[in-house]
Formats: C-alpha cells, structure tokens, sequence
C-alpha cells in the first residue's frame, strides 16, 4: 500500500509502477427499510493493467456493489477508490459519466442491447455521448464489430441474434471508446457451455491484446479461464489467488461439441 | 449528446411507437386545429361584418317609425305614423352634425317585365338616398328631383331584380309593371350583397321617387324611415342626440313619453358587431386552449409512460456514459418533437377544416398568420412544459437501479 500514498491523484501518468485500480478500505452501506445494509466492510485491493480477474462469490456477498464502484456507477460511503491514480470518489456526477463513457466498458448478464436498433447503432451508442462525428461513429463501430466476429451482423436487430451474437454485440458496445477497463457482470450467466466459452475465447483475445478485464461470475469453469480469482464473502475480500495455468477457451472450444453436432 | 442526433434519436423513438405517439399528438392536434379554424372563422365573420357596415356608410344614421304601443302591447315596428318628409327636412336644416338626410318608404310589389316576373320590395326616396348610402350606379343614372315632385313613374333597379327580370339584356328605358302601375327604367345598381344583420339580399330592390310610392303604390302620407348622413363619423353620435331631440320636439312628446321613432346608429352596429367578433373569438379561443392543455397532459401521461418502460434503456445509456443532462434533452426533444408535428399537423387540420367550413357554408374565413405562428409556439411550450417532468424523471433515475428493472 505504500505506493498508493506515493501517488498523487492529480496529473497522475499511467506507468507500469502505478495500479490501474486501487481501492482501499472500502465501505458500502445502503438502507434497506429500518435496517441498514453493509454491502462492504473494507476491501482493499489493487489490480493492474492487463490482468484478467473473476471475481466470486455468493449472492448477498458484496460483488455486485464492488463491480457498481468500480464501474462508477455507485460511490462507496468511504475508503477510497483510485482508478489510473485519480480519486474516483471525490468527482461529480457528470465527470462519473464521463469515465464511464471514455474508460470503462459494461458488458451485462442480460446483454442489455436497445431493442429494435441495429447491432451498429447499439455499438456507436457510448460514442453519441462523447460527440465523435457521424462517420468516425460508424467506422469506429464497424471495426469494433469486427473485433468480435460479427462485421456481418452489423445491419440486424438483436431479435435477429442468437444469444452469444448479442452478447458480443454488447462486448463491441464496451470496446468501441477503448476503455481501460472492461467490466463484465455474469456475461455468461444466461449462456450455454459453448457459447460462454466462445465469450472467454473474446475475452481472453482481448486481455492478451492489454486490456484489463474484470468480471463478475458464479461458475467456475469461467473463473478458470482468467488469471486471477477474488472470492467474496459478507462484503470481504476472502481470497486473492493467482490462476495457476489458466485454461485456454480457443483449445477447450475445440473438445466441444457445435451445436449442430 | 449533440442537438442533430438527439432530434434523429427523438424521431426513432415515436417512429417505434407510431400508433401511440400519433394518438398523443392527437391532443394537439385538434387544439391547434380548433385554435385556427376558431381564429379563422371568427376573424372572417368580423372583417366581413365591418366591410358590409362600412359599405352602408359607417357614419350613418337610420331613422325609423317607431312601434305603436296599443293597451300595453307593442305592435312591430314601422307602425307609427308621425314620421313625415317635414322631418327629413327639418334634420338637415336644424342639426349641425348631419350633412345629409334620404326619407323612403317601402312596400312589397310583384314585378312584370314581358313574361318575367318577380316579387320584391319597392323602396320609395329621394335621388340623395344613393349618395346617403354610398351606392353606385351600374348604368343609367338616378331619377331626378323633377321626378320626386312630380310622382313619376320611373324606376331604378337592384342588381338580383334586373338578373330575374332582363337576364343580359340592357333595361335602361324599358317599360316594367309594378303592380298594376307601368314604371320606366333609368337606372342600375351595382350588387351591394348580402346586409351585415339579417343576411338579406340588399340587391333585391327596386327604389322609385318617394312621392311615387307614397301616392301610387301605398297611399299613405307618412314615412317609415329616414336614412340621415353624419359629417363623420366621429360626429354620428351628436347628430344621433341632434336628431332624438329634434324628432321629440316636433312630435310633441313630454319628457318621460317614450319616443315614437327608433334611430339606430350603423358605427354603434359597427362597434357591436365587432365586439360580439371578439367575445366569440376569446370563448372559442379558450375552449381550444383547453383542447391544447388536455393534449398536453395527453403527453405528460403518455411520456410518463414511456419512462417507465424504457428505464432499463436510460440504465444502459447512462452505464455507457449519459449525462443527466442527456438523458433529459432526449426526452425534452421527443416532447419537442411531438410538439412539432402535432402542431404542423394541426395547422393543416386547422387552415384545411377553416377552407371546408368556407366552401362548405358560405362563411368568409380569414387566417391571420400570427394565429398560425401563435397556435404552433403555444403547442410546443405546452409540449416541452409537460414533458419536462418525465424528462426530469428519466434523468433522476438510479443507473444500478435501471440497469436491473424488469
């Protein structure tokens, strides 16, 4: 933890030397009726860039609130929250908007694609809020789907998708301003076996090109396909450990059946 | 978000809900539509009301016998008959505001020209009627003071009476028959339409020398009215004093007797006639802009709605980096939207049911094009005014919370 306190928060330049997310002492607490909640008793943790984490855990047991901060869409009630050396915690409304836009990416577990709009639309969808010009938009898009495998599927509705070719809809949503992170909550919750894997296959694409990945699951076969695992227990951290030899989705994709076997 | 994509976004929301968002605008629609064909409609009726009292000459007077009060019973009017051709004459010499007075009579007569004929009304006066009541000469020209004096039996026609009896041929000098009387024609009038009141054919007339009538046709001394000219306008008001005072005095009436002549002043028609334009104006004007407010809440309802429903949606624009400032413009712009077209819309409905309502029944229709600009304006504040609740509502919405509505 002595480098956090190295750190200053403003002007911080990403270096290898500085976490890309660094949370201390962690503290959520919600108001559920005459109770109050502790989603979070002080998590501490700090993640690198271009690691590839699954984070685990029971329902009730703080991951979803964590994944919430951590994707600035909820402000924890203290500790502190460093993302690229900035104090997340400390910013307004708008600026939270503006790093959800520019630096995260949201892959969700029900895709959470906008019905009747194309697979473009729904990809050019975080640029329409950082005012890119129309055709940069599309071409922007286009690439990003094609990242994905589905430059073919651009013109279609979401109804016109299977399941897994929505979901990689979604994961070109996320890619398409170029985050830092790539924050993914149960994405393969509502697939089946092949299909998750074919998302991993994506994800572990991705994360070896540098992108740092963190993602929420309950499975875990899927935890095996990253390379670091934290379990979480009553709003704590109760495990970090490294994954030994993660499990390689492209080789494991072939040992499945196809669907049409 | 940027204003252009914002307003593509807008359209592809209602365009996704076609039904919904027309019967949404369908509030102000008919707000805006009833606002212009109201305006329309109203403004016409006025403008043509003040052209036909204009055309009667605005500072005149219309003097007439009074009713005869019988045991307590009024009998209609034009029975009295103490109005005589003395008192014409003494309204000239005797009131400074009037510049001029034509004393008539009148009676309905059938008319005969060859195999042609036609009943309608015998006005009997004197050659300053035309003048007193501003009205030209087609062909031909008046009957003369001569004529006046000596009850000749010459006669100048309205414009209906000439188109029943010659069709296209010239009657200047022809021979028609009233009643039983031959009656030499001099003169045409040019069509006059129909009177502001009672819609009558003015152009259905036949106007002789008073004597002629008087004598020949009526047999009675006395006049049933007297068409007086102020010097202005401005002045038909004195002279209206003038002439009650006058008339009072040489009828011989006692202060506290009701007068048995009625004078009615043609600007005093003119203000209420204008006046009635405007009150009607300003109630329709208000059932409309009710019509416009319930349309608004038509949108408050209907936005509402769609917030509702399209919450899950405002969660993911938010995760991906919406503004509450974005989210509101969206919705602020799919009010605006609605707004938009349903007032053009409405426009169309309104000047299109204003043109059919002029076709249809005859009624003159003038649109101003600030009731159009007005109307329009008022449909998109109503809009944006109403929806900037739900608006504001979509923007206040949690985004963990959205992301995980069903």
């Amino acid at each position: 933890m002595a480098t956090v306190n190295s750190v200053t928060t403003s002007n911080a330049v990403q270096t290898s030397s500085v976490p890309l997310v660094e949370v201390h002492e962690l503290r959520k607490n919600y108001q559920l009726g005459e109770t109050e909640v502790h989603a979070l008793r002080g998590v501490s943790v700090s993640i690198e860039p271009g690691d590839f984490v699954a984070i685990m855990g029971a329902s009730g047991s703080g991951k979803s609130t964590f994944m919430n901060i951590l994707g600035c869409l909820d402000k924890p009630t203290s500790g502190r929250y460093l993302l690229e050396g900035v104090d997340v915690s400390a910013l307004t409304k708008k600026q939270l908007a503006r790093i959800r836009n520019q630096k995260i990416g949201f892959v969700f577990q029900g895709f959470n694609l906008l019905g009747r709009t194309t697979a473009l639309e729904n990809t050019e969808l975080p640029m329409l809020y950082s005012r890119t010009n129309k055709n940069d938009r599309e071409r922007r898009a286009r690439e990003a789907l094609a990242q994905v495998g589905l430059a073919d599927r651009a013109d279609h509705f979401p109804s016109q998708l299977s399941g897994g070719q929505q979901q990689r809809v979604a994961i070109a949503r996320a890619l398409v301003n170029q985050p830092l992170i790539l924050l993914a909550d149960e994405p393969t919750g509502n697939l089946d076996s092949r299909t998750s894997v074919e998302v991993m296959e994506i994800f572990q694409r991705l994360n070896a090109n540098g992108l740092t990945i963190i993602l929420v699951t309950h499975e875990p076969d899927i935890a095996q396909f990253t390379k670091r695992e934290i379990v979480f227990r009553d709003g704590q951290i109760k495990r970090d450990d490294v994954v030994k030899v993660p499990h390689m989705a492209s080789e494991v994709l072939k040992t499945m059946p196809t669907i049409r076997d | 978000m940027d204003f252009s994509s914002a307003f593509v976004l807008a359209l592809r929301a209602l365009g996704r809900n076609k039904m919904r968002s027309s019967l949404t605008m369908l509030g102000l629609i008919i707000g805006v539509g009833a606002v212009i064909a109201v305006i329309g409609i109203g403004q016409g009726a006025a403008s043509k009301a003040q052209e036909q009292l204009a055309a009667m000459g605005s500072n005149m007077l219309f003097v007439g016998s009074g009713s005869v009060n019988r045991y307590g019973l009024h009998v209609g009017s034009f029975q009295t008959k103490s109005l005589v051709l003395a008192d014409a004459r003494a309204i000239v010499r005797d009131c400074p505001s009037v510049s001029a007075a034509a004393p008539g009579t009148g009676t309905g007569q059938q008319v005969v020209y060859g195999n042609e004929n036609w009943a309608t009304q015998i006005t009997g006066t004197e050659p300053q009627y035309f003048e007193v009541r501003n009205w030209p000469f087609a062909s031909g020209t008046s009957f003369s003071e001569d004529d006046v004096t000596q009850a000749a039996t010459v006669a100048v026609l309205g414009d209906t009476v000439r188109k029943y009896l010659f069709g296209s041929s010239n009657p200047i000098g022809e021979t028609i028959r009233i009643g039983t009387l031959p009656f030499k024609v001099v003169g045409v009038l040019t069509p006059k339409g129909t009177s502001a009141g009672s819609n009558q054919d003015q152009d259905d007339v036949i106007i002789a020398p008073l004597t002629t009538v008087q004598k020949k046709l009526l047999g009675q001394e006395w006049l049933r009215w007297i068409m007086v000219s102020a010097v202005s306008r401005q002045a038909s008001y004195v002279a209206q004093q003038q002439v009650e005072s006058l008339l009072r005095d040489r009828h011989k009436i006692r202060s506290g007797d009701p007068d048995d002549f009625v004078v009615r002043n043609l600007a005093d028609m003119a203000d209420a006639a204008a006046e009635q334009g405007t009150v009607m104006t300003v109630l329709l004007t208000i059932v409309a802009s009710i019509a416009l407010l319930v349309g608004g809440i038509g949108i408050m309802n209907i936005m509402l709605v769609s917030v509702t429903e399209r919450t899950r949606e405002i969660g993911v624009r938010m995760a991906v980096g919406a503004t509450e400032e974005d989210v509101r413009l969206q919705f602020l712009i799919e009010a605006l939207v609605l707004g938009l077209i349903g007032g053009t819309i409405g426009v169309i409905f309104g000047v299109a049911s204003s043109l059919a309502v002029s076709q249809g029944l005859g009624w003159p229709v003038r649109i101003p094009p600030y009731a159009i600009v007005v109307s329009t304006l008022f449909a998109i504040t109503i809009a944006l005014f109403f929806g900037f609740y739900p608006a504001r509502r979509a923007s206040q919405l949690n985004p963990i919370e959205a992301l995980r509505y069903e």
